[in-house]
């Protein structure tokens, strides 16, 4: 049910940007065209989801390897692990774990407790979820040749101010946690959001002026650089993270923070809030704050990938030659998952190597120095460009 | 009086901890290709030193007869009453059958028992033996009390050099005091 209330406020998303997006259709309703927008709009769920799920078993593994464990190796479905090679690879790699687990959150019991705001409880994770998803539809994750040679980008949706878009719509999953700790009625959960807020808030600020340090940039060679299309398209020869090191720290920093990543685990701190704002949550309900994590750091890893390592760029000053047709668009679609794929190993490498900052830190961190040194960065480059 | 320990100042490099995390981050990362520490525990046994005290056996001498002779000290230094010996006769068809007596019934029940060795210390024939065995399943009550059956296959041969019972079968054999 949920997930299809999420997919459901998906397509309406996207049926407005859509309409937003396409007004070269004048006269009556481009009805084929809302249907490929849709079409495009499920491949990009599929995507960030099996991109989730795969990271939660990346998480389990690479967790296991650097304690020096195996990690998941034992779960066997009985007729998939009879196959030879394929089953064993899927059992020691920890797959059919994944698909183990994703059982368990769908059939388990899931109680409802007495003690909850029922409709914000029930909504709650719906709001985790689903700004994930909708900020999903607004990323390149390739390009393909127009008609006119022109480049396009492979994404749902592609309007001037899909920066600006992503960051809003990825901003709203902290509701979701809000959401949780109010109407859970409970204490751990409340404190878990109220920490969850209070921490989105302070770095989001930073998080934003390291972005418009990038538009700037862009904006001396393009006309609509809030675009992440353009944005991408602008990075051939010198990658963002190259020419913007401080940049892409901060706003690196900001992700982690952002999506409530270890070392900025304080809204979900084991040790001191139980597990936070889903505290009152479990199985299918917990399933889904659990899936919108793990996307949010997947769409989060995928915007700082087009902001700063070069989007489908596969090295700095190369890129794919647009006359190799769909060869190119597919090895750019390649690239941009490995990309991705990339920095979600990074996140979870951080998280098995720090502890968790204190909560007072947290806040001197953000705002006494990732928001001035943001400004800082964005005035020094703001004064470079004009220039 | 308070105790103020002297902190050392922390350079600019430290304190904005970048290099830190850098250096974790790469500590880490050698991790990952380090050789696993986990016993993958059903398909790899542990090693279980000398002198480590598992399930209690019955064992038998290097000739094949049973040492135990039903004496039932072990049940009786037993803290948590988990033997029970049955005492019985030797078949008289057999060539031992004139030395010793030896159980009709032995149970122990895993369930009870302990792992203290006491049995085994109390034993004058070193007839029980607690062994390597660490790991013991059931699925009933029942399944636990192992027989007279089950000790002995569990617990094989201890090759004994001293044999007691020997002098009384040859004295006997020579016609001696019996």
């Amino acid at each position: 049910m949920c997930i299809f209330s999420t997919t459901v406020f998906d397509a309406c998303a996207l049926l407005c940007a859509a309409s937003v997006s396409a007004p070269e259709c004048s006269g009556g309703i481009d009805w084929f065209g809302i249907f490929m927008q849709v079409v495009w709009a499920f491949l990009s769920i599929i995507v960030v989801m099996s991109f989730a799920g795969l990271s939660v078993v990346a998480e389990r593994k690479v967790c296991a390897y650097i304690q020096g464990r195996y990690g998941p190796n034992r779960t066997a479905i009985p007729i998939v692990a009879a196959i030879p090679l394929v089953g064993n690879f899927l059992k020691k790699n920890g797959l059919m774990q994944l698909v183990a687990d994703g059982l368990k959150f769908l059939f388990k019991e899931d109680p409802l407790p007495s003690h909850v705001d029922k409709f914000w409880y029930m909504a709650a994770p719906v709001m985790a979820l689903a700004p994930v998803l909708i900020s999903a539809c607004v990323i390149p994750f390739g390009f393909y040749v127009g008609d006119g040679g022109e480049i396009m980008p492979i994404a749902a949706a592609n309007f001037d101010v899909s920066l600006i878009f992503a960051l809003a719509v990825g901003g709203l999953g902290v509701y979701g946690a809000v959401m949780a700790g109010w109407s859970s009625n409970s204490k751990f959960p409340y404190i878990g959001a109220m920490r969850a807020s209070s921490q989105v808030i302070s770095y989001e600020l930073a998080m934003g002026l390291s972005a418009m340090s990038v538009v700037i940039w862009t904006a001396r060679t393009s006309d609509s650089p809030l675009s992440l299309f353009e944005i991408a398209h602008a990075q051939v020869d010198w990658w963002y993270c190259l020419t913007q090191p401080l940049a892409a720290l901060i706003f690196l920093v900001c992700l982690f923070a952002e999506t409530n990543r270890l070392p900025f685990d304080v809204a979900e701190s084991e040790t001191d809030l139980v597990s936070g704002y889903h505290t009152e949550y479990g199985s299918f309900k917990f399933g889904l704050f659990f899936v919108g994590e793990y996307g949010h750091m997947v769409v989060g890893s995928a915007i700082f990938t087009t902001l700063f390592l070069g989007a489908w760029n596969p090295l700095p000053g190369i890129e794919w030659p647009a006359s190799w047709g769909w060869a190119a668009s597919a090895l750019s679609v390649v690239t941009v998952l490995l990309k991705i794929a990339a920095m979600m190993f990074f996140m979870i490498w951080v998280r098995w190597t720090l502890p968790r900052f204190r909560y007072d830190q947290v806040m001197r961190i953000g705002w006494k120095c990732l928001l001035p040194l943001a400004l800082l960065n964005f005035t020094a480059y703001l004064i470079f460009a004009s220039f | 009086m308070a105790i103020v320990v002297e902190r050392k100042r922390l350079s600019l490099l430290e304190r904005c901890y970048l290099p830190q995390i850098v250096s974790g981050l790469l500590i880490t990362f050698k991790n990952i290709f380090k050789p696993r520490v986990t016993l993958e525990y059903p398909d790899q046994r542990p090693v279980i030193p000398a002198g480590y005290r598992g399930a209690p056996t019955l064992v038998k001498d290097s000739q094949g007869r049973e040492k135990c002779v039903s004496c039932q000290l072990c049940e009786f230094v037993c803290p948590s009453k988990a033997i029970r010996v049955t005492p019985g006769e030797i078949d008289p068809g057999s060539p031992y059958s004139h030395i010793e007596k030896a159980p009709k019934k032995f149970e122990i029940d895993m369930l009870r028992c302990i792992f203290c060795g006491l049995c085994q210390e109390a034993c004058p024939e070193k007839a029980i033996v607690l062994q390597d065995e660490f790991s013991i399943n059931g699925l009933s009550r029942e399944d636990f009390v192992r027989s007279k059956q089950a000790l002995y296959a569990a617990g094989g041969v201890l090759p004994d050099r001293i044999m007691k019972w020997k002098k009384v079968k040859d004295n006997a054999e020579l016609g001696g005091n019996r």
